[in-house]
């Protein structure tokens, strides 16, 4: 149905959305959108080694007038939970997640269902906003999660299934 | 050295270079808070860790000088930082490690760096270029105009200084306001 891959989609909805620095800690379905972070001279791309430092990039690159984004795997927000409270949440900083939602259907590793199940329940217990686009409505989805974040001074997640990276 | 003594050179050094500062969790951020408050020092109220990677972001984000202040323990508590700073090494930051060789603010537990761990050997392994040690407030002093990683030796202790009277939103909104003319346009 669609020539553009489901990473650029995203990747569009970023630019769109005036995001010009991006964290990142890799998951597989998030390589290609993560070359086109790189080869963008117009956005900072930086690699983290754990997606809760990766919080603090981004709320530091708020602070210093940047629109920020994180990339990361949904195994990452456990990893990130106290930044988000006690960092944005705290203070109303804004930050866009985009995150690859493993442990859904069609997931071949047992060990991403804990992390799997667990994502939206996470979500939902702190308060925090999330969309579920297919791929067709990624760009202006991500788009209007900032300009959610950004409005409400809170972090927004954009939450990318199997399904979504299959297309569908 | 005093904890309280070196976050008064590194507020005055910090002043005088018109450096932004983000300072660690607790009685840090209160020692700053009492010896020289200004609204381009970030309070970190939490998230335990993390200064080093907020004023990462800041020192990309803007041409200023940044300055992390940060604590063994909190550093201990987000290693990989140094692998990121490392790679990044932004000409216009400092991490400021004050290892006191313990968890002061929760009652002086020994953190590793009190047995065997070195950050100063931990930052160079992670690729660091620009690492001092300095013990004494004149070394110290001499250290803060470099970039890289500075691992000051104090004394465990904190000051009796009372806690920060400021709002999170207050303390992130005059940072910002402080820092918004500085920002570049992109």
């Amino acid at each position: 149905m669609f020539n553009i891959c489901p990473g650029e989609l995203v990747y569009r909805g970023l630019k769109r959305a005036g995001i010009n620095l991006v964290a990142s800690v890799p998951c597989v379905n998030l390589k290609e959108l993560l070359c086109l972070l790189s080869s963008d001279p117009a956005i900072i791309h930086m690699p983290v080694t754990r997606e809760e430092e990766g919080i603090g990039v981004c709320a530091g690159a708020y602070m210093g007038g940047r629109s920020p984004a994180i990339a990361m795997q949904n195994s990452g927000l456990g990893n990130s939970i106290n930044a988000l409270a006690s960092l944005n949440m705290l203070y109303g900083i804004p930050l866009l997640m985009v995150i690859s939602h493993r442990g859904t259907q069609g997931e071949r590793l047992v060990g991403q269902i804990p992390m799997g199940r667990l994502t939206e329940p996470l979500l939902k217990t702190m308060g925090i906003k999330f969309f579920r686009p297919r791929p067709h409505e990624a760009e202006e989805t991500v788009e209007a999660a900032w300009s959610i974040a950004l409005n409400e001074k809170r972090p927004v997640a954009v939450l990318l299934d199997i399904k979504f990276w299959e297309g569908r | 050295m005093r904890r309280i003594d070196a976050m008064a050179i590194i507020a005055e050094v910090a002043d005088a270079s018109n450096a932004l500062i983000v300072c660690n969790l607790g009685y840090p951020s209160r020692e700053l808070f009492s010896v020289r408050d200004r609204p381009e020092n970030f309070y970190m109220l939490g998230s335990m860790g993390l200064a080093s990677s907020i004023a990462l972001g800041l020192s990309l984000a803007l041409p200023e000088r940044v300055i992390a202040i940060d604590g063994d323990g909190a550093v201990l508590m987000n290693l990989g930082t140094l692998a990121t700073i490392a790679s990044f090494a932004p000409p216009n930051y400092l991490l400021v490690i004050l290892d006191n060789r313990v968890y002061g603010s929760t009652g002086c537990q020994p953190t590793c760096t009190s047995r065997c761990t070195d950050l100063a050997a931990v930052a160079r392994g992670a690729g660091v270029r620009d690492v001092k040690v300095v013990s004494d407030e004149e070394e110290l002093r001499m250290s803060l105009s470099g970039s890289g990683v500075v691992v000051a030796i104090v004394d465990p202790g904190n000051a009796d200084v009372p806690v920060i009277p400021l709002s999170p939103e207050e303390i992130l909104k005059r940072f910002m306001e402080r820092v918004s003319p500085r920002m570049r346009r992109s």
